[in-house]
């Protein structure tokens, strides 16, 4: 054990995975508890595909990743936004649209430019070596935002997650906020998508918020144990797929369900034993 | 009795179609006014437009000092993403305190204090604890009230408050909310029951495509537009 521990701290690339991706995962979780519960964790997983396509054409320019995706994605958020807001097109519709649209064009500029390389198989299913100096610097940043916001304004986005309306007529400017939301949801989903892979980030915004919903019926405690359990499961899916030798994206998206399935299960056992105290949030 | 509110020939529209039009009423402190209409007349658009959130297209609303600064109370129509919703009771009813801060938000003793009064009020002491999506339709709606009277004590402005609760049910809110009248707090409600509305109500505005009737209960009670809108003459709630 110890010299697996200090073989895995002895690369540089692993622990700034490590670091760099226990951010993207903590950030992922925060944000996703108020995606999901405002019924737009969808977008999560469009943004995730507008990211892959936007990647593509990063790579085939030579330009720098995140340069080109975050305002693209950012874009992308704001127009969902929009769309999921407007009611015109349905929402889960134009989500599902732009993905495919995203994803195909990505695949054409990745064939057009380098062909179906190795390049392809790590922008889907993530590799733990591209976490890069500047990604670990900017998940600094985001999650140092994030905390932030968490940290002074908590009570203004649990508002405007229970019930918007309300917020807005308290005062509270709900279009602000959700364009903050979809800024900071851009940039984790760049960030952590290079790890993960495109289609498996999404599942680091949903996971957490979902399993930890089975534990607590408070916001507070909610948002809590998605945070907790979302390192936790990160950490722990990033170990193993360095010493099983796997991708590190499903690895860890099998351990978010794993996570999950245990929480619904003590859920199951508490109900089944009689209604008793509730938890204290 | 002092002014709260008044609306001078006020439209509101969307993408330049018209919603309501030419609206004129005004409301003192201590009223119950109850919104009657068919779906579609502007009663929900109203109410947004009362609360600020909507600005009108037309004419002008001038409201009290206390208005102006967010202080409605406002039950809004439940969604039904709420239902299963993890939330505390508690953490609902402090949320109504939000119209005081600003983009910092952390709860003061006045904050919780505040709560704590509107929870005793409403006998909730024994659900502060316990979960939103636990809780019953009466229950739960007891608990948005509660949220709106944390906001303003002085203003409720609800949206059809009962659809989806039980008669049972929806008579204790009713009676809940005449009470509350009878203490001093202004009523504005939007709702489909026309037998409560004009047993607890002291003005009543109908909203109808063309023209509007604003008037006092009883007034309105014997005039026309009644026997269109009873049961049995009218279209039945949904």
């Amino acid at each position: 054990m110890m010299s697996f521990l200090t073989d895995f701290f002895s690369f540089s690339f692993l622990l700034r995975a490590l670091i760099g991706g226990s951010l993207v995962a903590l950030c992922a979780s925060l944000l996703g508890t108020s995606l999901v519960l405002t019924r737009y964790a969808m977008i999560g997983d469009g943004l995730s595909h507008v990211a892959f396509g936007a990647l593509a054409v990063a790579m085939a320019l030579s330009a720098s990743p995140l340069a080109v995706s975050i305002p693209i994605v950012m874009a992308a958020a704001f127009l969902l936004l929009r769309m999921s807001g407007s009611g015109r097109v349905r929402a889960d519709a134009a989500i599902a649209m732009l993905s495919s649209v995203s994803m195909a064009a990505g695949i054409v500029v990745i064939s057009l430019s380098t062909g179906m390389n190795t390049d392809l198989y790590s922008f889907m299913f993530g590799s733990i070596l591209s976490m890069t100096r500047s990604d670990l610097t900017l998940a600094v940043i985001l999650s140092l935002v994030v905390a932030l916001l968490f940290v002074f304004s908590y009570n203004n986005l649990f508002a405007i997650t229970f019930d918007e309306n309300f917020a807005r007529a308290s005062g509270i400017r709900a279009g602000l906020w959700n364009g903050l939301l979809a800024i900071l949801a851009s940039v984790t989903i760049v960030l952590g998508m290079r790890m993960m892979g495109a289609i498996l980030i999404s599942s680091l915004i949903i996971f957490p918020p979902l399993s930890a919903m089975r534990l607590s019926g408070s916001f507070k405690g909610v948002t809590l144990v998605s945070a907790l359990s979302s390192l936790v499961c990160f950490v722990t899916g990033l170990f193993l797929s360095y010493g099983l030798d796997l991708p590190s994206g499903p690895v860890i998206v099998l351990v978010n369900a794993f996570c999950f399935l245990l929480f619904a299960l003590i859920s199951l056992i508490r109900k089944r034993s009689g209604p008793g105290p509730l938890p204290k949030p | 009795m002092s002014r709260l509110l008044t609306l001078d020939q006020v439209t509101f529209a969307y993408d330049r179609r018209q919603v309501v039009s030419d609206l004129s009423f005004s409301l003192d402190e201590g009223d119950y006014l109850a919104i009657i209409g068919e779906n579609g007349s502007g009663k929900t658009t109203l109410l947004l437009g009362l609360l600020g959130l909507k600005e009108p297209a037309g004419g002008t609303i001038r409201r009290s000092e206390a208005l102006r600064a967010h202080r409605i109370g406002y039950l809004p129509q439940q969604v039904p993403e709420q239902r299963d919703f993890p939330a505390t009771v508690r953490e609902i009813i402090l949320s109504g305190r939000l119209n005081r801060h600003g983009l910092v938000a952390f709860y003061k003793k006045e904050d919780r204090q505040a709560a704590d009064a509107v929870i005793r009020k409403l006998s909730l002491e024994d659900l502060e604890k316990r979960s939103f999506r636990e809780l019953s339709g009466g229950q739960r709606q007891r608990v948005l009230l509660a949220r709106a009277m944390t906001a303003a004590e002085g203003l409720l402005l609800m949206d059809e408050p009962v659809a989806g609760l039980d008669p049972i049910v929806s008579h204790e809110f009713y009676r809940l909310i005449r009470q509350l009248n009878k203490s001093g707090t202004t009523v504005i409600m939007v709702s489909h029951d026309i037998h409560c509305v004009t047993r607890d109500a002291t003005h009543v505005l109908h909203l109808g495509y063309g023209h509007h009737y604003f008037g006092t209960a009883a007034e309105y009670m014997s005039s026309d537009l009644v026997a269109s809108y009873l049961p049995g003459h009218g279209r039945k709630k949904p």
